[in-house]
């Protein structure tokens, strides 16, 4: 039993340290050699407008929702007229970058796991470090810096998307003017709203990439390790969102709010 | 005439002191690597000359492709002395490591293409990242030669998974000699390939060698691609060579595990 739980622990810390060397040779080949111009751009294409449909829908239905279960408790009170500002700060500030992590973290980083494990165990890594050129800037490099900077942008479009379905609710049962509800929206979010949510997006994005990449490149060879690699790759990327995002409301709140 | 055959003349009226096959490329002195719980490379010593194509005959799992891949540089062996151009490959650094492996190709069993690239993407891949060539005609012009000698240049725009399993072989033939390697490492070039296919890569190995003038390591348990490819066999048992010679004189061999090999082919 001892045995088990030393060897597990073993294994975690070995985890640990092979992430740790992962992240250094990242770093390193960001300023070493070229920049994988025509990779990136295809995969923000791949990351970011294949995503979009899916952000778009779960936003909006989340702005829907929102209105809907928020009514309520806001008629009841008195403060109907504070719905979309609620909603606004809600979604911009917290709701709107979490759940696009979140699906990015189902979508990208079970895919880039999966992908990168498939060309581990089709030798396809292993034949372009053989060859002489450099994998970890091929295919990590530019997918992680695709993840950071696609995210944030599926973040920021989720939360318009959300904001629209956000009016609809609320148009139906309240005769509200698109132009008076988004002057409402706006009005109540300041910048202490809207910089650390973007910031926090590109982390999210970072974790989804480095996740994915490294559950890919490290996967054992055998079909079973593709289905593992990227199951991991999506429940360690979540993990990684809350995390982030427990740290990020915590600086937020001593930079902004005290 | 058959490449085979005239390979096979070739090497009887080459003279020897025309050869500069006497220098050695590949050094390997008591080499050991192990694993976890297995020692797979016992005590492995031979020398690789140039414009020689040596065969590797074993069993699976008797340490054939660990020996190459310690060549290259993807594992690192544990004991004993390995030198390919004269450079300890153990110590060499990641950039020095880089620029050994531009002078060797690495035919991978599945051909390891790169499957979300067409063929002519998976030719330009070395060119572009390992060459760093810019010039579009080169490049263009390269690709289309090299798909020309493996004969597939109808082939160009296809993806590997349009491809067959002997197209797949000459196509990641064709990526790892476009950038014009001195050595030229096999791992099982023929498994998975039906006989009339399999002869077909085995003469293809051979006419490339002669034509760009490579040192190869061919890893098979092939015996028709060992006959055609070798002019030197060696027959790896349990992590060491327990054999060495030409084709010819190991089919006379004592040796039961050597004659096992020999046996399969009637």
């Amino acid at each position: 039993m001892a045995e088990q739980a030393i060897t597990g622990w073993r294994k975690w810390a070995e985890g640990i340290g092979e992430q740790c060397i992962f992240f250094s040779r990242f770093f390193r080949n960001i300023f070493t050699g070229g920049f994988e111009w025509s990779e990136f751009v295809r995969q923000c294409y791949e990351i970011g407008y294949r995503s979009m449909m899916l952000v778009g829908i779960t936003s909006f239905i989340m702005g829907l929702v929102l209105i809907v279960q928020l009514r309520p408790s806001l008629v009841e009170l008195g403060a109907a007229s504070m719905l979309p500002k609620t909603l606004a700060v809600s979604l911009i500030r917290e709701i709107g970058p979490v759940i696009t992590a979140i699906i990015c973290a189902g979508k990208i980083a079970s895919s880039i796991g999966a992908e990168l494990g498939s060309m581990k165990v089709t030798e396809q890594i292993d034949a372009m470090e053989v060859s002489g050129a450099n994998p970890l800037q091929y295919l990590v490099v530019t997918r992680v810096f695709a993840t950071s900077i696609m995210v944030p942008l599926l973040a920021i479009i989720g939360d318009v998307i959300g904001l629209f379905g956000g009016f609809l609710a609320l148009n139906i049962t309240d005769n509200i003017s698109l132009s008076l509800y988004f002057t409402k929206c706006i009005s109540s979010l300041d910048f202490s709203d809207l910089l650390p949510a973007v910031v926090k997006t590109v982390f999210f994005g970072f974790a989804i990439g480095f996740v994915g990449c490294y559950k890919g490149y490290h996967s054992n060879k055998g079909t079973e390790s593709v289905g593992i690699a990227a199951n991991s790759a999506v429940v360690t990327a979540s993990l990684w969102i809350f995390v982030i995002d427990a740290i990020a409301v915590q600086i937020t709140s001593l930079l902004f709010y005290h | 005439m058959k490449a085979a055959d005239q390979h096979n003349e070739t090497k009887k009226q080459i003279p020897a002191k025309a050869k500069k096959q006497d220098e050695v490329v590949i050094h390997a002195k008591g080499l050991k690597k192990g694993f976890v719980d297995k020692e797979v490379l016992r005590d492995i010593t031979f020398d690789l000359k140039r414009g020689e194509n040596m065969v590797i005959l074993g069993k699976s799992g008797q340490g054939k492709s660990v020996t190459i891949q310690c060549i290259v540089g993807m594992l690192k062996p544990n004991a004993g002395e390995l030198t390919v151009f004269g450079e300890k490959v153990a110590e060499l650094n990641d950039e020095e490591l880089k620029q050994l492996r531009i002078k060797i190709g690495f035919l991978f069993q599945s051909g390891a293409l790169y499957d979300s690239m067409t063929v002519r993407e998976n030719l330009e891949f070395p060119l572009t990242r390992v060459l760093k060539l810019n010039d579009q005609q080169e490049i263009d012009k390269r690709v289309e030669e090299v798909l020309d000698g493996v004969g597939l240049l109808d082939a160009i725009d296809k993806l590997p998974s349009d491809l067959s399993g002997g197209m797949r072989k000459r196509v990641g033939l064709a990526r790892t000699m476009i950038v014009k390697p001195e050595i030229m490492l096999y791992d099982e070039p023929t498994t998975g390939l039906d006989p009339i296919t399999s002869r077909e890569i085995s003469e293809l190995i051979l006419h490339l060698q002669e034509k760009y003038k490579t040192s190869s390591v061919i890893i098979t348990h092939d015996m028709e691609c060992a006959r055609i490819t070798a002019d030197r066999v060696l027959v790896m048992d349990n992590g060491e060579f327990i054999a060495e010679g030409s084709f010819k004189e190991l089919q006379k061999s004592d040796n039961k595990i050597v004659r096992s090999f020999f046996n399969q082919e009637i």
